[in-house]
This record gives C-alpha cells, sequence and structure tokens, in this order.
C-alpha cells in the first residue's frame, strides 16, 4: 500500500533534507572556503563567509612544499588495493554464508563485525613487530593487506545482505545447467550482484581513503598517503588554519568527486535490504 | 651465457646502486612549526654540501610522538633522526635508544648550548639530543589595556598584581578579557601551565618517596587562584582553550595579557597576523615570592635512534641545523627574528639579534628555568613542566582531564584534587614506585 504525500509535505521534507544537508557540507565547505584565506583571515572574527580578499597562496605554499601526487598516487593504491582484494576474498565468503549458511552462520557474521569495535591501538605493537619483521615498514603492500584486513568485515557484511535478496533457484537452475561452483560465481552470482558490488568497493574505497591510524602509523617516506599529506599541516603550537585547509582540501577532492559522481550507487549500497 | 652475465652486472649494479642511495639518505620526523619547516627549505644548502639527501616526515606534534615512540621502542629502525623534546630525551637516553651525541666537531662549539638546555637533553652528563630550539613561557601583554587600566607592569610580576591587572583590563561589552590561559586537558596542553604555575605556589607533583602530592594545601591553593582569576577575567570556554585558541584571540585584541610558551612572541608581533603587534610588552612570568618563577622550560631537539645505519650522517646533519652557521644563514635569509630561538648563548650576545623586542625577555625566562631544581620543595624527578619518567604522560593526561572538568564547572577543586591523588598514588604503585 502506498501512502499519499500531499504536496505541501513533500516541500517541507525537500527543505527539510536540504537544511540537514547543508549543515552536514557545512565543515566541508567552511574548509575550503578557508583554503582561500590568508591566515589572518582564518580566525577573523566575527568570521569572514564570502567578503574577503580571495587568494590562492596556500595551495601555492602546499605545492612548493609537500610532493602532492606522490601522496595521491599511495591514497589511490592504498585504497583501490585494499578494495579489489578485500571483494576478491568476500566474495566467496558472502556467498557461502548467504546461499549454504550453517548454524553458526549469524555467530560468525556477528563475529567479525566484533572484530571492528576492538581498539586499533591496541594492537599497534603486535602488528608494527610483524611488519618490522617482514619488512613491510612504510611499503604500500603492507598497508594494502592491513586495510583489507580492517574492511573485510564490513565487505562481507554488506555482500552478504545483497546477496540474501537474490533468489537461490537461480544459482540451483546454474548448478543444474552444470555449472561448476567457480562458474556459478564467476558467471552467474557477480553479474547479478554487480550493483551491490559497486557500491561495497566505493564504500569502502572511501573508509580505506580516509584511513588514518594505520596509514599514519605504519608509513614514513614512501608508502605515506594522502592522510599522512594532511597530518604534516596540523599544528598544535601554530596557526597554520588556511594551510591545512587548502592540504585538506587538496586531499578530499578527488574523493569528493568520485562520490559526487557515484552518489546513486552509494545510496543504494546503503540502503538496500531497509526497504522491502 | 652472455644474456646472463649481462643480467647479474645489471642486478650487481642496481643493488650497489641502490645501497648507495640509501646510504646517502637520511629520513628525518620532525614537528610543523615554523622553524622546523623553514629548516626544510634550506635542507639543499646542506645536500649541496654534504651529497646527504634529507626525506622529510613532518607530523603533528601528538602523532609524531606516538610515531617515533613506537619505532624507538620496537627498533623499527625507519628513522635516521627523530625531533624529540626534554621530556623523551632523558628518558631515551637513559635506555640506550639513542646515540650519544659526543665527539661533536670543535667548530660546532657544543660549550655554545645554552647550559639550561644542554642540562635539559642529557642523562648522566651526556649530551643525546642537540637543541634546534627552546622556549619557556612568559607573560606577553598589551601595554595600551595596561595603560588604560592605570597599572605599570614589572619585569617580574606577582601573580597577585596579574590577578588584579587582569580584571582591571576586563571589559567584557568590547569583549576583552583580562587574561588568557591554557585549560585545554593533555599534558603537553593545560597540565603544561598549569604544572609550571603551580611550581610558583610551592606544588609538586611528588615528594622525594614518589608519593603524590595532590592532597597537599599548595596544589588547592593554585587551582582555587586560577579558577577564581579566570572566571572572573577569562575568557568563556576556556577550559578548552589551548595555545592556538589563545594566540587567535590575542591577535585579535581580545586579550590583556597571555602567559605561554616565549615562541608566541614572533607571531603576536607580526603585523601580518596580529592586529594589537605595536602594542605588545613582555615580562617574566608571575610568581608568589616564593622563590620560584612560573615558567617552563621546552626544547625541540634532534636525537638518532640507537640502530641507524647512517649513524656519521645523522650527525653531520645535526651539526648542521644546530649550528651557529645555520643561524646566520637564516639571519641573511630572513632577519634576526626569524632564527631559530632559544639554543645557543652567541645568538644573545649576538648585538644584531639584541635589537629583536622579545629577545631579552626569551633569554631572562629560559635562564630563571632550572629543569633540575623546578619547584620550591626538594623534588626526585627532572623537568618544570612534567616529571621526566615514563609514567608521567599517562598519569598527567588524565589528571589535566579532571582539572578541565572543574575549569568547565563539571565538578569541585577538591573533587579533582581527591581523583588525581587516587589516580596518581593507583598509577605509581602500578609501576613500582
Amino acid at each position: 500500500m502506498t501512502r499519499s504525500v500531499t504536496p505541501r509535505r513533500k516541500t517541507l521534507n525537500t527543505a527539510l533534507a536540504w537544511v540537514i544537508g547543508l549543515l552536514i557540507f557545512f565543515p566541508i565547505l567552511w574548509t575550503i572556503l578557508t583554503s582561500f584565506k590568508t591566515e589572518a583571515q582564518a580566525i577573523a572574527s566575527p568570521p569572514l563567509f564570502l567578503n574577503f580578499n580571495w587568494t590562492l597562496e596556500n595551495y601555492a605554499i602546499v605545492q612548493e612544499r609537500s610532493d602532492y601526487m606522490r601522496f595521491l598516487w599511495n591514497s589511490v593504491i592504498i585504497a583501490g588495493g585494499s578494495t579489489i582484494l578485500g571483494v576478491i576474498i568476500a566474495v566467496p565468503a558472502a556467498w557461502a554464508m548467504a546461499f549454504v549458511p550453517s548454524k553458526r552462520t549469524k555467530d560468525i557474521l556477528l563475529w567479525m563485525l566484533s572484530t571492528k569495535m576492538l581498539p586499533a591501538v591496541g594492537v599497534l605493537y603486535p602488528i608494527y613487530l610483524v611488519f618490522i619483521r617482514l619488512g613491510l615498514l612504510d611499503t604500500r603492500g603492507g598497508l594494502v593487506v592491513v586495510l583489507m584486513l580492517i574492511n573485510l568485515p564490513i565487505i562481507v557484511w554488506m555482500l552478504y545482505t545483497y546477496f540474501r535478496e537474490i533468489p537461490g533457484e537461480i544459482l540451483e537452475a546454474a548448478r543444474m545447467d552444470g555449472a561448476s561452483l567457480k562458474e556459478e560465481i564467476l558467471y552467474v552470482l557477480t553479474p547479478m550482484a554487480i550493483p551491490g558490488i559497486a557500491s561495497t568497493v566505493l564504500l569502502n574505497f572511501i573508509l580505506a581513503w580516509n584511513e588514518a591510524f594505520w596509514t599514519l602509523n605504519l608509513t614514513a617516506v614512501d608508502a605515506a598517503p594522502l592522510t599522512a599529506f594532511i597530518a604534516s599541516y596540523s599544528s598544535p603550537e601554530g596557526l597554520f588554519f588556511a594551510k591545512l585547509s587548502a592540504a585538506s582540501t587538496m586531499a578530499i577532492a578527488p574523493i569528493l568527486i568520485l562520490g559526487w559522481f557515484s552518489q546513486k550507487q552509494l545510496v543504494r549500497g546503503l540502503t538496500f535490504g531497509a526497504v522491502k | 651465457m652472455y644474456l646472463r652475465n649481462a643480467l647479474r652486472a645489471a642486478t650487481a649494479m642496481t643493488l650497489v646502486a641502490t645501497a648507495a642511495a640509501h646510504a646517502d639518505t637520511l629520513t628525518i620526523a620532525t614537528v610543523n612549526n615554523g622553524d622546523m619547516i623553514r629548516m626544510q627549505g634550506y635542507t639543499d644548502k646542506f645536500t649541496e654540501a654534504t651529497g646527504i639527501d634529507v626525506e622529510w616526515v613532518t607530523l603533528e606534534e601528538n602523532v609524531l610522538r606516538q610515531r617515533v615512540t613506537t619505532d624507538i621502542t620496537t627498533k623499527g629502525g625507519t628513522f635516521d633522526i627523530m625531533t624529540i623534546g626534554m621530556y623523551e630525551t632523558p628518558i631515551w637516553g637513559a635506555n640506550g635508544w639513542l646515540v650519544p651525541l659526543d665527539g661533536l666537531s670543535e667548530e660546532y662549539d657544543v660549550g655554545d648550548i645554552l647550559p639550561a638546555m644542554a642540562g635539559g637533553l642529557s642523562h648522566d652528563g651526556t649530551l643525546f639530543a642537540a637543541p634546534f630550539y627552546g622556549e619557556s613561557s612568559m607573560i606577553m601583554y598589551r601595554t595600551d589595556l595596561m595603560e588604560k587600566a592605570g597599572m605599570e607592569m614589572p619585569e617580574a610580576p606577582s601573580w597577585q598584581f596579574i590577578k588584579e591587572a587582569a580584571a582591571a583590563m576586563t571589559d567584557r561589552d568590547a569583549e576583552i578579557n583580562g587574561i588568557c590561559l591554557r585549560g585545554k586537558a593533555g599534558w603537553g596542553e593545560g597540565g603544561a601551565f598549569i604544572t609550571a604555575m603551580s611550581n610558583s605556589f610551592g606544588a609538586r607533583w611528588f615528594d622525594e618517596e614518589w608519593k603524590p602530592q595532590f592532597d597537599q594545601p599548595e596544589w588547592a591553593d593554585t587551582l582555587n587562584f586560577y579558577v577564581e582569576m579566570m572566571n572572573e577575567s577569562g575568557p568563556a570556554g576556556y577550559a578548552t582553550n589551548g595555545f592556538n585558541e589563545n594566540l587567535s584571540l590575542f591577535q585579535q585584541g581580545k586579550c590583556g595579557m597571555w602567559i605561554d610558551a616565549t615562541v608566541a612572541a614572533s607571531f603576536v608581533t607580526n603585523p601580518d597576523d596580529s592586529t594589537v603587534a605595536d602594542h605588545v610588552g613582555f615580562a617574566l612570568a608571575p610568581d608568589t615570592g616564593l622563590g620560584k618563577r612560573s615558567n617552563w622550560l621546552w626544547a625541540w631537539a634532534l636525537a638518532i635512534p640507537a640502530g641507524t645505519q647512517q649513524e656519521d650522517a645523522a650527525k653531520q646533519f645535526i651539526e648542521w641545523a644546530t649550528s651557529k652557521d645555520y643561524i646566520e644563514l637564516v639571519a641573511e635569509s630572513e632577519g634576526w627574528a626569524n632564527v631559530p630561538p632559544g639554543a645557543r648563548t652567541s645568538l644573545y650576545e649576538n648585538p644584531e639579534y639584541q635589537k629583536v623586542p622579545f629577545a631579552k625577555m626569551t633569554l631572562d625566562s629560559i635562564l630563571s628555568a632550572d629543569p633540575n631544581s623546578p619547584t620550591v620543595k626538594p623534588v626526585p624527578y627532572v623537568g618544570i613542566q612534567f616529571a621526566a619518567i615514563p609514567e608521567f604522560a599517562g598519569i598527567a593526561t588524565q589528571v589535566s582531564q579532571e582539572f578541565s572538568a572543574v575549569y568547565a564547572g563539571q565538578q569541585t577543586v577538591e573533587e579533582a584534587l581527591a581523583k588525581a591523588q587516587a589516580f596518581t598514588a593507583e598509577e605509581m604503585e602500578a609501576a613500582g614506585y
């Protein structure tokens, strides 16, 4: 049964959505605006919204001081690599849980999710020591593995939820037609689940892109991604907000653009299963 | 066969080239502040002179502290030089984690390092880190507001004078707060300030037996005085104000006085950033007449982690970066006001540097701080705004959170001190003191 929505209510809902959206976006907008101010304008009171002398000086300073492209490339490799590796491992796991569940499947899923509740700093030293032993400190490969492991529970959960929406009879039919397990997953399940996999990939790419604890603690020079780039402009002793804002804007720009062009998939991925 | 030999030769050459490249590149972890960033700009001069490349890892202070601590305690070997402070140096030196900085060249003139700095960066008389710049804390005040209040700032005022002056300068309608002080939780933020202030009230963290002293009247006197003065003349929300928040307020003309790091002097007198640059005076941090002032002592210094493969190159860099020549280099290019302060005696003997308005007060503040005798009563620890023991950072962070809760009006001074006493006693006992 569908509920009729009056035009007035629709307008109110739209206005409310815009207000909430703008509130959420405001810190990002403020960061972008601050990046075009001088340091003095950045801390002016009352704050300057648009009525200031716009300058690109902060971007020039950041560009001169840091090798932005190196940080960006590392972010792309680490976020992309960990996401792809995670999906490769999570698809078979989610398939098994969705289509051949055991008595303990729900428990395993909850256990996997519970690992996300472990404070990262609690395992910093063991992982750091393992990285030293394996020569993985300050390597992109090492971070790809760590970030994949961190995000794996979310990837499995998302794919599991999505796979559960796919009728098991279709896979059964494929099996009856002689498809092997590999063929069933690769040629039947995966194409049907492409929208779900795409939104999972996008969300995990963003999570890996924004991850700051491990990327700061396990890198130095060669593998340092954009989180390290931002951290190098933060200072508790000195007002460098305009430069920090410029660095932050440069760091979030790629992910903002990606998010803008893929917002439909993202919303779909975050809401699937929510409305039956 | 020819191809195989050619491949072997190429591989060998690559390995040699890689090893050579590695041997000639130093990785340095450092903090993001004006002096350190400036030094990065001059690194090419060092590379030109020595052929040694430098890779910088610049991090926010707290992130840096965690990063280098993890690396040195696990012998990670990621960095060849680390930027550390007076808190870490004696502890790490005692643990054998740092390379002693002996055998420095004669031209370097290690005896020129200010004794307070050298003392704080040594263990058992051995220097383990070379100060790049040093700082103490002092009063920065608005000369125009002080005059308007009909008062005159002494060169070495008492806390009572500061309290009265703050009340006289406060003008809530004009959004002027008589005094701005740190209240933010964190051992290096509000914790550092209140510890330095408590020294002038005769308080101490531990007695000679390492027993916490928060149950003594000196701590209650310190906190009650601070809270009363700040509630009367401080800015709203001072419980969350740290260095940057107060700097921002002062630069916008909203503070009559600000007691904080001497390094802030160059910011508040810079007309590009400060609206009150022409009306700033300086004075020594206040006291209560007990013989100790409330100024601290800190240095950002360069140290070499034990186990680095590039000890000689690292020493070469440290000699260059903390030398008299480096100071001259910066002065030539950017003026004397921009040289790293607080590290060398010769800098303060230089007539050109003596013209910098805050030079004398910075030196006087540094010279009046004694990390080996920080407070009125004897203490078993070294350090003014900290106690140089490994447990201090964790304990002081917790204690400063309790104090910040008092500033925010969430609990009383007595409650906070009782919690601080209980927590510190428990932690110290667990640590085996």
